[in-house]
């Protein structure tokens, strides 16, 4: 079991990503991870669990998630059905309270790495509400008068889609990091990595497509890093040759298989209108 | 030393805590980083910024205290000599010097013109009365008098009647941080509030279920609704750049006062009148836009549009194919307003300037009549009659399509004259 993170044969991390991760290993503070779309935000805490030899828990939030889930559940109403149908085990409370993920992960027998993922989905005020628990790492269960507490603290990542303002209170206990999208050279060592062996030739050409369909002016949802290796997944399939991808005018041909980069029936509308319009007024 | 940093960086605006300054510390004490720059740097912005739209403001402060005097502003900076086009002098025109002003006489020989001189023109020129410079009475440039004049960069207070601007502006984003004297306009806005039940039902229905459970002869059965949220839902518009620039901060308290207001906002921006696309973000404003028509398509007649803008423009940008002071537009101002408001019954315009003075601006009456007559002062009483106007359903012409969905859509028909007359302006 090692201490330091450092990529891993599955996943490129960037060296500022990578002391970003130590940093919140070392003084035990939750990670905070932004960034577009499809750049590996929710991958990195799998990684970084793998790497790191420790078990993960993942915690997905939703729109209706409440933070007390992450806590524990009191199963008021199952309790009620079995005392009217009376059974036995409506004496003793605690076989009514059902562990969340973050109860979970104070009580492992290893430090773990907890994943809270997408947090911006959840209330405005479900930050604010783990703010006790993520900075003192316990919390106590009234139905059981019980204080839980973390036996190690836990490596804990937290991914964010921008979508909502997170409260400042939540921020000042959290480390931050921007995913940024990856630059071309970047881009190359991940796809060799994901498609190990891939033609150097056409590794390039696909870069260069991406590259282009990304600059699309007025895309509503550009290509990300995951659209990128799924195509890339097309094309080995379909043995497309390198050539298919080449292009002198960069508006003139649409990339073969180009339905995995881009996802949306507007921007495919566009972008075909955009072939089109170059097409005509060449 | 670090010490200084962290106060300069509170200086730059970015809301770093003591907390936090702890942390960065402490990191520092586990070695966490190397004794690099580069990675001080990494672990610095890691421990003290938790925005990535601050990133800016940490890096100027960090040139500034560890790479010497090396002041990341002046990268800020225009490419064209500022001097160029800096005016020296405000020069006083006469009344007599004023009358004897003359216009070269329509619209599109005023642009001929000015491409031509443009051609001529290699030097910075000021006075006269022929080349593009300052405070000369050519039709063209800016800080002089002309009423028909082409405004090619300038800054401050002049004449706000040029037709074009030249120039290249340094478009920011409204920061909507600004707290105060926003509480007022928060409770101003809240009348729009309009509760309603929507999503996953997670609440308990007590009344629901006392009476279900009533009926299941003493069985519990459990009756859930969603919680109570506030459904409205609002678009912004907001007027960027050129006259507004007196305005940013009134519009500034609206937009932040608004962003906490509401759940469901969306922002874009446009630039004195509403053309054929609008954008989101500043920086961006020229490769990513997002059409108009997009967003009649997006955005359901439900939402609820607060245009906001002076309104003070030359009135071939209202009425003129063409007329947009930064790019060429194949329909007219007016066509765009009269889409909007017909899409969206619920619309309001805010105006900055005082009530007062919008007569004395063509332009104001002329969107005025556009938006039905729904055009309110952006003050707090302005704000209270404009709420109650979006507040009534459907106060403009009933809700529906647009007409002419289309690029090239017929006339869209209206409260409004169907084909927009030239101004005589000028003549």
């Amino acid at each position: 079991m090692t201490d330091r993170f450092g990529g891993t044969d599955r996943y490129i991390a960037t060296p500022d990503l990578e002391m970003a991760v130590n940093a919140s290993v070392t003084l035990g503070r939750p990670l905070l991870i932004k960034g577009e779309p499809g750049t590996g935000k929710t991958q990195l805490a799998l990684e970084v669990a793998r790497s790191l030899d420790r078990p993960i828990f993942e915690w997905h939030v939703k729109s209706t998630s409440k933070a007390q889930h992450g806590l524990y559940e009191y199963d008021a109403v199952s309790r009620l059905r079995d005392s009217q149908l009376g059974e036995a085990r409506v004496a003793d409370i605690r076989n009514y309270i059902v562990r969340g993920k973050l109860w979970e992960a104070f009580a492992s027998e290893v430090q773990p790495v907890l994943l809270i993922d997408e947090i911006d989905k959840a209330d405005i005020e479900f930050p604010n509400d783990l703010l006790r628990e993520l900075d003192r790492m316990e919390f106590y269960v009234h139905e059981t008068r019980e204080l839980v507490q973390a036996r190690h603290r836990p490596v804990i990542i937290i991914t964010s889609n921008n979508e909502k303002e997170l409260p400042d209170a939540f921020l000042r206990r959290c480390f931050f990091h921007y995913i940024r999208f990856p630059d071309a050279d970047t881009m190359q060592r991940i796809v060799e990595v994901h498609h190990p062996g891939l033609k150097r030739e056409l590794l390039a050409e696909a870069l260069g497509a991406f590259y282009r369909v990304r600059e699309t002016p007025g895309l509503k949802k550009k290509p990300s890093t995951s659209e990128l290796l799924d195509w890339i997944k097309l094309l080995l399939a379909e043995d497309i040759p390198p050539e298919a991808l080449r292009s002198d005018d960069p508006k003139k041909s649409i990339p073969p298989l180009y339905g995995a980069l881009i996802k949306n029936e507007q921007d495919v509308h566009l972008f075909e209108q955009l072939v089109f319009l170059s097409r005509r007024t060449r | 030393m670090l010490v200084r940093f962290f106060l300069g960086l509170r200086e730059a605006g970015v809301p770093a805590s003591v907390t936090e300054f702890l942390s960065l510390l402490r990191a520092l004490e586990a070695r966490v980083a190397s004794l690099s720059a580069q990675e001080f740097y990494w672990l610095g912005r890691m421990a003290l910024v938790k925005d990535e739209s601050h990133f800016d403001r940490y890096d100027r402060v960090f040139a500034e205290h560890f790479a010497g005097a090396e002041r990341a502003f002046a990268a800020l900076m225009a490419d064209v000599p500022p001097d160029w086009l800096k005016s020296l002098a405000e020069r006083l025109f006469t009344e007599e010097e004023r009358r004897k002003v003359e216009s070269l006489g329509g619209w599109d020989k005023l642009l001929e013109t000015l491409r031509e001189r443009l051609r001529e023109q290699k030097e910075r020129h000021e006075g006269g009365n022929k080349w593009i410079g300052t405070n000369g009475t050519s039709p063209f440039g800016s800080g002089g008098y002309n009423p028909e004049g082409v405004r090619i960069g300038s800054q401050g207070q002049r004449q706000r009647r040029a037709v074009k601007v030249w120039e290249a502006r340094e478009y920011r984003n409204l920061d909507d941080r600004r707290e105060l004297g926003t509480r007022n306009l928060k409770m101003a806005l809240r009348r729009l509030r309009r509760f309603a039940r929507e999503g996953a039902a997670d609440q308990l229905d007590l009344d629901g279920t006392i009476d279900a459970t009533a009926r299941n002869a003493g069985w519990l059965d459990l009756k859930l609704v969603p919680e109570r949220r506030n459904a409205v839902k609002v678009l912004l518009l907001l007027d960027i750049g050129g006259s507004m620039d007196d305005h940013v901060r009134a519009c500034e308290e609206l937009f932040s006062a608004a962003r906490s207001e509401f759940k469901h906002l969306k922002t874009f921006y446009f630039h004195n009148c509403v053309y054929e696309s609008l954008w989101q973000d500043n920086r961006r404003r020229h490769s990513a836009r997002t059409s108009t028509l997009e967003l009649l398509r997006t955005f359901n007649p439900d939402w609820r549009v607060v245009m906001v803008g002076d309104a003070t423009m030359s009135p071939h940008e209202i009425v003129q194919p063409g007329g947009s002071v930064e790019h060429w537009n194949d329909e007219p101002g007016t066509a765009w307003m009269q889409r909007l408001t017909a899409h969206f019954p619920r619309l309001a315009w805010l105006n900055p300037e005082p009530e007062e003075r919008w007569e004395w601006t063509p332009s104001v009456g002329m969107l005025r009549e556009l938006v039905g007559g729904r055009m309110f002062p952006l003050t707090l009483e302005g704000l209270d009659r404009a709420t109650t106007s979006l507040r009534r359903a459907g106060a403009g012409s009933p809700g529906g399509r647009p007409p002419g969905n289309g690029p090239m859509g017929g006339d869209p028909s209206g409260p409004f004259s169907p084909s927009p007359t030239r101004p005589s302006a000028g003549r």
